[in-house]
């Protein structure tokens, strides 16, 4: 069934929800396609990175003049080559960011924040003399204690990381510095009314740790500044109007004078929503004249770039016999690294988020700690107390011999639920997943002996945003689409699909590109599950525009007014036998016709987009647990969530399959091991252990789809829900296969070993 | 220490090169043959994103020297198709969106490859060990396992 | 640094007796390569041993098995003769990292990485394994498990290097086995590992047993007490519970970020256990 007039649609769709080839596959099967690290340019320097090898150190003085002097050495950077900033937030995907932080954490100024903190840069004929150079830098440093764990940061007698940091949100300010950036609260009702109503009251304190991001292309960027001051900058991540943003501040450059263009980009999940390399870049092309390359090793990407949030968190959850969840109170300890900044707000808007609840007090506490700054991963903040909310939760339903599912069934989020966080939901999916999930074949398959399976619930925003897109009508009557949001993960196949839909043509002939930041109006980053939503109503909004200009053109034509031409299933056609008898013309007609009626056709739209529908999802897993030895085995594996509209189902199902063996490796095996002086033990793939393909099964998806009615196909995000409930579902499966409760991440052999030694151990009276 | 001369094939062509001893077969494909499919994800060998076929065997390039190459016949994405004819597994892999980043992609269909060439009717659980070496963050593996295994049914003809 | 290929075995003992302490050898290159890009190591000469073609070949005579020092995993994986013979050796061999990682890592490589978590040693502890070893002196021949004498540390001089592994005529009834704990389902290094090398008298009974274990000490350790434990049993329960204890007893493992002195400890006995009973039942599906 094609679109009604303007695009909007009746329910029925022609291509949205098809699955065609992606766009870009070809490039990306046959080694075509281009990456961070993929571009040469004539005259390239090659940039390296000195990092500090210390945890906490002040950096007393840096000489470099030994590097300077090595024959291809081109010239060197430190923290001299960058001004100041003052305290300055702007908004890095869901996150926010401080430029008074961004510029110490690309260069260090007064110390070495963790290990690997960079502390100098050079830029050099070749890779091998630029690490020869390297050495040749002599960095007196101060070594000084340093704090990793979250909650010894907190304590009084923490080593302080910032002098000058005195907590935000506490009344009266304190007075003396500590390592608590930031006190957030949010509150629902009265939750010791609460607690008083419930039979059951669970409190537990969780632990997770920190988990990196994971994506395989390591970050990468050329730079190269023209001594008039402009600049072109070509990097792999998540949103180059925000690079441009953040490396125009940090230069104290014009943003007209730097063009950004984002390669393809190897994988981010959040993590490539900052910049680290980029600004160093940028300062050695300027002094040197010459076009710099800058590509990260694993290690360095371990070591300096962004987990999640290692956590501490309490949480409390009463219920009534019946089933009732009366209160729930969490406290959330977030790291976030050497800088301000984790996510714990958002941790703490979605602790409770899945359940109905007339009770609800949540703290967080935002910590500086000397590891690397904590960037964007998937849902930011919400895994982690999530984690600790849903493993309550199945402790709960199984005091009461009530079915978990059914537990949730009768707590669950709907439409007209108000949020502890503020807003009241409109329709949302949760419901919808469980009852799915109910009824799902693995649900109802019995288990094998000695395994236990496991349901949690997740939740998270989504949101809109700035976002430009531009429709080119080719006189061929062929489009070429441009967006400004880096396809992570095949977005440009759903975009085009948009706008094929709006426009009724197929969706073979529209081309996208992601432009430049000079090519098109600031667009925010692919992230926050952001851009099949936000650039999906771009391009539909400027396929709308293109229709108008169509349909004006035919009307002026057919010398007929513009009310009376409509435009059906990819051309136009006069509207009703009022209007007059006249062929229809096509979207290829009016192409081909158009220089001789009036120019060219050009579809724009620049919006900034309300209305993200939130994403729930409910996961189920089957586990086998080696009792010798300690591994589990994830033995099967479903997802269900809602999607609004699945645009291109089979991205969206990877979507749900690769967040949750994302999360899988969290629950499992992800973490990051430091020795007693604060140094990374593992900073590699081979004992940062992310999942490889002979861990897991086939992650069985259902996308249930409860439309976002801002959206005109009910597209809402779905990148980042999936990761939000593995842990916890993993977790409640272990204890149902083993009767332990883990409330510590990861899971891995020698914990769980452990945990069944000392069950085996009769406590002591 | 002069640069060392090499002699190799790769993907059919004769080619010859000139590279430093420490110079990883990766570093040469990619920085002095500009083939830049192989990608490097870890050099280390634990990612499998430089997967490549040197002499019939499946290797990471990232731990080869390039000058180990003298005399191999070296296979790489580069060559996989056969002109404008993509190799079914890279038509499978688009079929079953195999692919959400792409940046493991051609090491992951490299080592598909060099699969199916020894094994044409492979099992799950086989194409999931055979395939351990090559990291994928996006996918989950639930995609790019059931293109391969689709591919194996096609190219036995069924 | 300077890479040489040398075709026999007398122009490697050459080159590297010439290259002093900053030489070194290079078989599948699957470590030194990694050593290298870390900066662990600065060679000034790398000597490739993969074009003598003693290094390259498998070969069996009169039931005696030697395998060249640089045989790849991947080649001898489908080597039929190896993995009749010795299956938990080529299993060990197998083990070593992903498929790409078998198309290079070698028996010799493994061995000479000295690592106590290598896989291959247990295997070729157990297996009773000599090493054929070349140098300015000639060739002399030692067991395996003399070869490392430390994290990182070998035995050989100046000048020597691995040329082939010879393994001792195999008994009637008598097979091998190992096994490794890893916290994932591969790439990962052996957190714990365990060789066992069985062989049985017609009645049944063990006749010769050899248990050694990876990654619980500085060196593979070959742990005598628990071969005693199951030689003149049948490899029964209590025998099998025995040799576990003795096992792990054995064990003088660290912490580190791979796992735990306790871990270690435990799941040393549980991975022998399961190794005694794999090559236990090899051995009976032999006779």
């Amino acid at each position: 069934m094609a679109a009604n007039s303007h695009g909007k649609t009746n329910g029925s769709t022609r291509w949205v929800g098809t699955r065609p080839v992606r766009p870009d596959g070809v490039d990306k099967v046959t080694g075509r396609a281009r990456f961070g690290a993929d571009v040469h340019l004539p005259n390239m320097l090659v940039g390296k990175v000195l990092r500090s090898p210390h945890a906490h150190a002040r950096i007393h003085s840096i000489d470099t003049s030994a590097a300077l002097a090595l024959p291809g050495v081109k010239t060197v950077v430190t923290r001299d080559d960058f001004n100041d900033l003052p305290s300055e937030f702007v908004p890095a995907g869901e996150m926010l960011i401080n430029y008074r932080d961004v510029v110490r954490n690309v260069m260090a100024r007064e110390k070495a924040l963790f290990e690997g903190h960079p502390v100098a840069a050079v830029a050099a004929v070749s890779e091998k003399v630029a690490r020869e150079a390297l050495a040749r830098i002599k960095v007196d440093y101060e070594v000084l204690p340093h704090v990793l764990d979250v909650v010894e940061a907190m304590a009084p007698e923490a080593p302080l990381l910032h002098e000058d940091l005195i907590t935000a949100g506490v009344e009266p300010a304190p007075t003396t510095p500590s390592n608590v950036a930031k006190v957030v609260e949010f509150k629902l009702g009265d939750v010791e009314a609460g607690f008083a109503e419930a039979d059951i009251v669970i409190e537990r304190e969780f632990s997770t740790q920190p988990v990196h991001q994971g994506y395989i292309e390591p970050h990468a960027c050329i730079a190269n500044y023209s001594e008039d001051g402009q600049a072109e900058l070509w990097c792999t991540t998540q949103g180059h109007f925000v690079v441009r943003g953040h490396c125009a501040k940090l230069l104290g450059m014009d943003v007209s004078k730097l063009r950004v263009t984002a390669s393809e980009i190897g994988g981010g999940f959040g993590g490539k929503t900052v910049v680290y390399l980029e600004p160093v870049a940028l300062m050695l092309s300027r002094k040197s004249g010459q076009p710099v390359k800058m590509t990260m090793s694993r290690e360095e990407v371990f070591q300096a770039s962004g987990p999640a949030a290692g956590t501490r968190v309490w949480a409390k959850v009463g219920m009534t016999n019946a089933g009732r969840i009366t209160a729930g109170e969490a406290v959330l300890k977030y790291q976030a690294g050497a800088f301000q900044g984790s996510p714990v707000q958002p941790g703490c808007m979605c602790a409770f988020a899945p359940y109905d609840l007339a009770h609800v007090k949540v703290v967080g506490y935002d910590v500086v700690v000397n590891r690397p700054k904590v960037a964007a991963y998937r849902a930011p903040g919400a895994p982690q107390s999530e984690f600790a909310v849903e493993s309550i939760i199945d402790e709960l339903a199984k005091r009461i011999g009530m079915d978990p599912v059914e537990l949730r069934l009768k707590n669950a989020a709907k439409e007209g639920t108000k949020a502890a966080y503020g807003p009241t939901f409109g329709p949302v999916g949760l419901v919808e997943t469980l009852e799915e999930a109910k009824a799902h074949d693995h649900y109802r398959t019995p288990l094998k002996p000695g395994q236990g399976r496991g349901v949690a619930s997740g939740f998270w925003f989504n949101i809109g945003g700035e976002t430009c897109a531009t429709l080119n009508l080719g006189e061929d009557g062929t489009i070429a689409l441009v967006a400004g949001t880096p396809d992570i993960g095949g977005s440009r196949a759903s975009l085009c699909l948009q706008a094929a839909e709006t426009l009724g043509v197929d969706v073979e002939r529209i081309r996208p590109l992601i432009g430049d930041t000079s090519t098109l109006g600031y667009t925010f980053l692919t992230g926050g599950s952001r851009t099949a939503f936000a650039s999906g109503m771009a391009v539909i909004e400027a396929a709308r525009d293109m229709i108008r200009q169509l349909c004006e053109r035919a009307a002026k034509i057919w010398d007929i007014p513009v009310d009376a031409v409509e435009w059906i299933d990819g051309e136009a056609r006069p509207a009703g036998s009022n209007a007059g008898e006249f062929e229809p013309l096509s979207l290829a007609d009016l192409a081909r016709l158009a220089g001789k009626s009036g120019g060219p056709f050009v579809g724009r739209a620049q919006i900034n987009a309300q209305g993200a529908g939130p994403s729930f999802g409910t996961h189920i897993v089957d586990v086998d647990v080696d009792r010798e030895t300690g591994r589990v085995t994830i033995e099967r594996y479903t997802v269900i969530q809602d999607a609004g509209k699945a645009v291109h189902p089979s991205y969206v199902e990877g979507q749900l399959q690769g967040g949750a063996v994302q999360g899988i490796g969290w629950a499992l095996n992800e973490e990051y091991i430091y020795d007693d002086k604060g140094r990374l033990q593992n900073p590699g793939f081979l004992d940062y252990r992310i999942p490889v393909c002979s861990d897991v099964p086939m992650i069985d998806t259902v996308i249930v789809e409860v439309p976002n009615p801002t959206h005109p196909y009910g597209v809402r995000g779905v990148g980042e829900t999936p990761i939000v409930p593995p842990m916890a579902a993993i977790a409640n499966a272990v204890e149902g296969a083993l009767g332990l409760r883990f409330t510590d991440l990861p899971m891995s052999p020698p914990r769980v070993l452990k945990a069944l030694g000392d069950a085996r151990v009769p406590k002591a009276a | 220490m002069a640069k060392a001369h090499v002699t190799t094939t790769v993907n059919g062509d004769a080619v010859e090169f000139l590279c430093d001893a420490e110079q990883t077969l990766l570093d040469v494909l990619r920085d002095e043959l500009y083939l830049t499919g192989s990608k490097e994800g870890c050099a280390s060998g634990d990612c499998g994103a430089c997967s490549v076929i040197a002499d019939g065997r499946l290797v990471c390039a990232c731990l080869m020297l390039g000058v180990e190459a003298e005399g191999l016949a070296i296979e790489t994405i580069e060559g996989m198709a056969d002109g404008d004819q993509l190799h079914p597994l890279q038509t499978k892999f688009l079929e079953h969106a195999a692919l959400q980043c792409g940046v493991c992609t051609p090491g992951f269909l490299v080592a598909a490859k060099s699969l199916l060439e020894r094994n044409p009717d492979p099992t799950e659980i086989e194409v999931r060990y055979w395939l351990a070496g090559n990291l994928c963050r996006c996918t989950g593996y639930d995609k790019i396992v059931r293109a391969v295994l689709d591919t194996a049914e096609e190219m036995r003809g069924g | 640094m300077r890479y040489e290929a040398p075709e026999s075995v007398e122009g490697a003992v050459a080159l590297l007796a010439g290259g002093g302490p900053r030489g070194r050898v290079l078989a599948g290159g699957t470590d030194l390569l990694v050593q290298l890009r870390a900066g662990m190591v600065a060679p000034e000469l790398v000597v490739d041993i993969k074009r003598i073609a003693e290094t390259r070949k498998i070969r069996e005579a009169d039931g005696k098995l030697v395998i060249g020092a640089a045989v790849s995993g991947a080649e001898l994986g489908e080597h039929a003769v190896a993995k009749a013979l010795w299956p938990g050796v080529v299993e060990s061999t197998e083990l070593i990292g992903s498929t790409q990682i078998q198309g290079r890592a070698s028996l010799a490589g493994n061995l000479c990485n000295a690592s106590p978590a290598a896989d291959t040693v247990p295997a070729l502890v157990a297996a009773a394994a000599t090493c054929k070893i070349a140098g300015p002196n000639g060739v002399r021949r030692i067991p395996v498990e003399d070869v490392c004498t430390g994290p990182g540390q070998l035995s050989l001089g100046d000048g020597e290097f691995v040329v082939a592994f010879e393994f001792p005529k195999r008994p009637p009834r008598s097979a091998d086995a190992y096994l490794r704990f890893i916290p994932r389902t591969e790439m990962d290094i052996a957190v714990v590992g365990a060789g066992v090398n069985l062989a049985f008298d017609d009645g049944g009974r063990c006749v010769a047993a050899r248990v050694a274990l990876g990654a619980v000490a500085p060196t593979v350790i070959l742990v005598e007490e628990a071969g005693q434990a199951l030689v003149g049993t049948t490899c029964d329960a209590a025998a099998l519970q025995e040799m576990a204890a003795a096992a792990s007893a054995a064990c003088r493992p660290i912490d580190d970020k791979r796992g735990t002195v306790e871990y270690r400890t435990k799941v040393a006995g549980v991975l022998a256990t399961r190794a005694a009973g794999i090559a236990a039942q090899r051995a009976k599906e032999s006779r």
